[in-house]
């Protein structure tokens, strides 16, 4: 009996993770969460990398000390508990940045601290470290997260080639054609991650998986209380 | 000088409203925008929600900020102090609400829930510490920024509910066809740009 009690709570295999966090449930891509940086920062490819790099390490490790965490954590106050984990690792990415990489601080701006707010680490929170061992965790952290940054990079690699005609700084389109800046201005950012979304949707053959955030279900409009938690 | 105030006032909200809208053109709340435009009327109701979490979480994210934080040196503790804030604030103005003004609970009561993890009213009191406004100037700003939150709400589910009704393929179906829809709105806000100076 007990056997059976521990399969429920196995984690699923290394690469079963792994090709879920990249593709077939891509957080941008299929779950369309944590849009504001996919929107917002993707001007240039070498800040959607940033971005994608900085979420990652933010979300292997707040995954894994709230896995750590999961049977002290009491059920009634979990959601502001993890926030407050994942504001604490924010806080550290965001001063090492400011330390070692300030060209890229200033060009994320405000939406280094505002991945606090990303919904896609309060899901992989919710969904994964809630309920696996640590290590699990640690790797779909990093699943998810190199997830994110594929889709912010291609994102942000569509738009710096068309609206700057450059990639990574590199002038590409030198005398092809003139770069289209409406890519590079907020618009433009609604009409790459439609494309990216378009041709994801066709390649893989499905829809979205959930629209909007992780908390809510606006379609049935029900909603989880973040802060006590359970359905309303 | 009281026409000067006004005058900058009148600027500010404007500004926050039409040029530099918190969701056209800082992409802050893109989950509600997508999420929650279906239908006008929730489109309603979560902008007002959210414009009155904005303005009080900005306020006492301004007083925690100058008496607390910084005559301390602690300004690393921003983004937390600002995420419990938003945390507590919620949960203490559903529990007052529910208790006192029963219609109110009724019309905003499912939205605030929604709010905690609302990156709108995280970015707004950053971005009032990143732009150094004082505590009037602060509310303001928010005011604004929660009212052009609002406008795009609206005029984005009035989009929504006629596309729902256009035939497109099915891999447009959903979320890229309304990225599509946004793109339009955005760019028609992006004709206020330079209004002011």
């Amino acid at each position: 009996m007990s056997s059976t009690a521990v399969a429920t709570t196995e984690a699923p295999k290394a690469w079963d993770i792994v090709v879920a966090g990249l593709i077939k449930e891509n957080p941008t891509l299929k779950m369309v969460l944590g849009c504001c940086p996919t929107l917002a920062v993707t001007t240039a490819a070498g800040n959607g990398l940033g971005m994608g790099l900085a979420t990652t390490a933010v979300l292997m490790f707040s995954n894994m000390a709230i896995s750590m965490l999961r049977n002290v954590i009491p059920e009634k106050v979990r959601i502001p508990s993890y926030i407050i984990i994942i504001a604490g690792f924010v806080t550290v990415v965001m001063y090492i940045l400011k330390a070692w990489l300030p060209e890229l601080d200033k060009a994320l701006g405000i939406y280094i601290p505002l991945i606090v707010a990303n919904c896609i680490l309060l899901a992989r929170a919710e969904m994964f470290a809630a309920k696996y061992k640590p290590i699990p965790s640690f790797l779909d952290g990093l699943a998810m997260g190199l997830g994110f940054t594929l889709a912010l990079f291609s994102i942000s690699t569509v738009r710096e080639i068309l609206g700057n005609g450059t990639w990574f700084g590199i002038v590409l389109t030198k005398n092809l054609w003139t770069p289209a800046v409406l890519m590079i201005l907020p618009p433009g950012g609604f009409l790459a991650f439609g494309l990216v979304i378009t041709a994801m949707n066709k390649v893989t053959g499905g829809r979205v998986v959930m629209p909007a955030c992780a908390t809510c279900s606006p379609e049935t409009g029900t909603c989880v209380d973040p802060v006590v938690g359970g359905a309303k | 000088m009281i026409a000067s105030i006004i005058q900058q006032v009148v600027v500010t909200i404007l500004t926050a409203i039409l040029v530099e809208n918190l969701v056209l053109s800082k992409f802050l709340g893109m989950c509600p925008f997508l999420g929650v435009t279906q239908k006008t009327s929730t489109a309603a109701g979560m902008g007002v929600a959210v414009t009155f979490v904005v303005v009080v979480t900005a306020g006492l994210a301004w007083v925690l900020n100058t008496t607390l934080l910084v005559p301390n040196k602690m300004e690393y503790l921003q983004t937390m102090t600002y995420i419990l804030i938003i945390a507590a604030l919620v949960q203490f103005v559903e529990t007052v609400v529910r208790k006192f003004i029963p219609p109110l609970y009724k019309a905003l009561g499912i939205y605030l829930p929604l709010i905690t993890t609302n990156c709108a009213v995280l970015g707004v009191p950053l971005l009032n510490t990143a732009k150094n406004y004082d505590l009037g100037m602060s509310l303001v700003y928010s005011f604004g920024a929660g009212a052009g939150f609002t406008l795009a709400l609206i005029l984005f589910s009035g989009v929504r509910e006629r596309m729902d009704r256009a035939d497109i393929p099915a891999s447009l179906k959903g979320i890229p066809s309304a990225l599509f829809a946004a793109t339009l709105v955005s760019m028609s806000f992006f004709g206020f740009q330079g209004l002011f100076q």
